[in-house]
């Protein structure tokens, strides 16, 4: 039988193919994301320093809100013809399944941030005081963090009749320590502050053990009828 | 339907292990129950129909038997075993819905699913699409499909893996009498080098000459079971006519 590697590849594969033709999900997140940017630069005119000291938290909050469109989508797919069945009848391992769709979810998510990114450095005039590679250690470490909850929620929330509501119901609260270690981490990169070095390990370990949870408690959510 | 006469076919003489075997299965769903204290066994390399009313309970006896859903009460068992994943590899399943990625062609929907059972040669895939009457060459996506392409489809996908057992549910809803014809056939073959065959059907005519037997539901009980012959069929024909004489007249 298939190992745990090859069908989450096969299944990362036909997810990005379906993205790529379909464009659901990259389309509603980046719209959606440069509509935050936007109301965000009406709402806030903040000089250098202060935007340095802010833009941490509305970075992540604009990916997050953002992030939530790609998450409802992933799973909406699989319930059109009901090809979720397909899968369950098959031998094929859940938790191949599950690690597909958050490995899809991550590469959609880094896309909005690589496209977002120079709108927020752009829209509030930004320059990084502190070691810059830093922030794309803290972006693949907190989006992990975001999607890996947010997949499995997704999941979860399912075939429940409001699942889109559902999904931020659920999720942000979950993800409020890893939005915290996000935001602090950015602002300190942002800001220079040399005390951005405990943040990162924060988000590794919040990572590790939610992955590991999403991973034991997946079988059991898509069995749940 | 309960005016059919009770006997006995060839077919209910039970096999040491038979492909399905259903012990005092219910299932309840929210208040409702759907399945009744079914026991039933169907052989190996029998073709079966599941025949009754909508809410019959066909459709949950086969989603059952799929592992999709888990009985209230009673145990199932396929090839001898109650153990689920044994089972999988060996199990064909086509409901209603195709199960198929509207964005996909034919060939990239059957290579994913083929993938999900171990199957990597695209050849094998191509030879199955060919199979149902398809061209594996098609590049038109399955949302461009007629609904019996999509059928034929949706069937290759149920085989690919050359399953012992395979479940349908309606096969033929919605395609015309050719594709019809055309998969009756295909599970005809199928039946014939020995796989079992279960199907729930509102058209059974379609598989006249072709089932070995039916098996009557209603209000989620077995009413009748019986060899599948002319007998069989106008009795179901007449049964579904007083039906609907009846809603008419409740109407």
């Amino acid at each position: 039988m298939s190992s745990l590697a090859h069908i989450t590849r096969i299944g990362l594969r036909k997810d990005l193919r379906l993205e790529w033709r379909s464009k659901d999900a990259l389309n509603a997140m980046i719209f959606f994301g440069g509509l935050i940017v936007v109301i965000f630069s009406f709402a806030f005119e903040p000089t250098q320093e202060e935007a340095r000291q802010i833009t941490g938290g509305l970075i992540w909050v604009a990916f997050l809100f953002a992030a939530v469109v790609a998450m409802n989508q992933t799973w909406a797919r699989e319930l059109r013809n009901q090809v979720l069945d397909a899968y369950c009848v098959s031998p094929a391992q859940p938790n191949a399944l599950f690690l597909s769709k958050a490995l899809g979810n991550f590469v959609f998510v880094i896309i909005l941030e690589a496209v977002m990114a120079p709108l927020f450095v752009i829209f509030y005039n930004l320059r990084v005081l502190g070691p810059a590679w830093q922030l794309v250690v803290v972006a693949l470490l907190g989006t992990w963090a975001l999607v890996v909850n947010g997949t499995f929620f997704a999941a979860l929330s399912l075939r429940t009749r409001s699942r889109e509501l559902m999904l931020p119901l659920i999720l942000f609260p979950i993800c409020l320590p890893a939005v915290i270690a996000m935001v602090e981490a950015t602002t300190n990169i942002l800001t220079g502050d040399g005390s951005a070095t405990s943040w990162p390990g924060v988000l590794a370990a919040y990572d590790l053990l939610f992955t590991t949870i999403c991973l034991l408690l997946f079988e059991a959510v898509l069995k749940t009828e | 339907m309960t005016s059919l006469a009770v006997t006995t076919p060839q077919s209910t003489q039970q096999a040491v292990t038979a492909a399905v075997e259903l012990r005092n299965v219910s299932k309840h769903f929210d208040g409702v129950i759907a399945l009744r204290g079914v026991s039933l066994a169907f052989d190996r390399g029998q073709l079966s129909l599941l025949l009754g009313e909508n809410g019959a309970g066909k459709s949950t006896l086969l989603r059952l038997i799929a592992g999709l859903a888990t009985a209230t009460e009673g145990s199932i068992a396929l090839f001898g075993s109650t153990e689920r994943d044994k089972w999988k590899c060996r199990l064909g399943f086509m409901p209603h819905a195709s199960l198929l990625y509207d964005e996909l062609t034919g060939l990239e929907n059957l290579q994913y699913f083929a993938a999900l059972y171990g199957i990597r040669d695209r050849e094998f895939c191509q030879r199955a699409i060919a199979g149902v009457g398809l061209d594996p060459g098609l590049q038109r996506r399955v949302g461009q499909y007629s609904q019996g392409m999509r059928q034929r489809l949706s069937l290759a996908r149920a085989v690919v893996h050359d399953p012992d057992l395979l479940l349908l549910d309606e096969p033929f809803s919605n395609v015309d009498v050719a594709s019809a014809r055309e998969i009756a056939a295909h599970l005809a073959r199928m039946r014939d080098a020995g796989k079992s065959v279960l199907v729930v059907t509102h058209q059974p005519q379609v598989l006249d000459g072709v089932a070995d037997e039916a098996v009557f539901l209603e209000a989620g009980r077995v009413i009748d079971r019986r060899c599948w012959n002319l007998e069989a069929l106008r009795a179901f024909e007449e049964a579904s006519l007083g039906s609907r004489v009846k809603e008419v007249r409740r109407l």
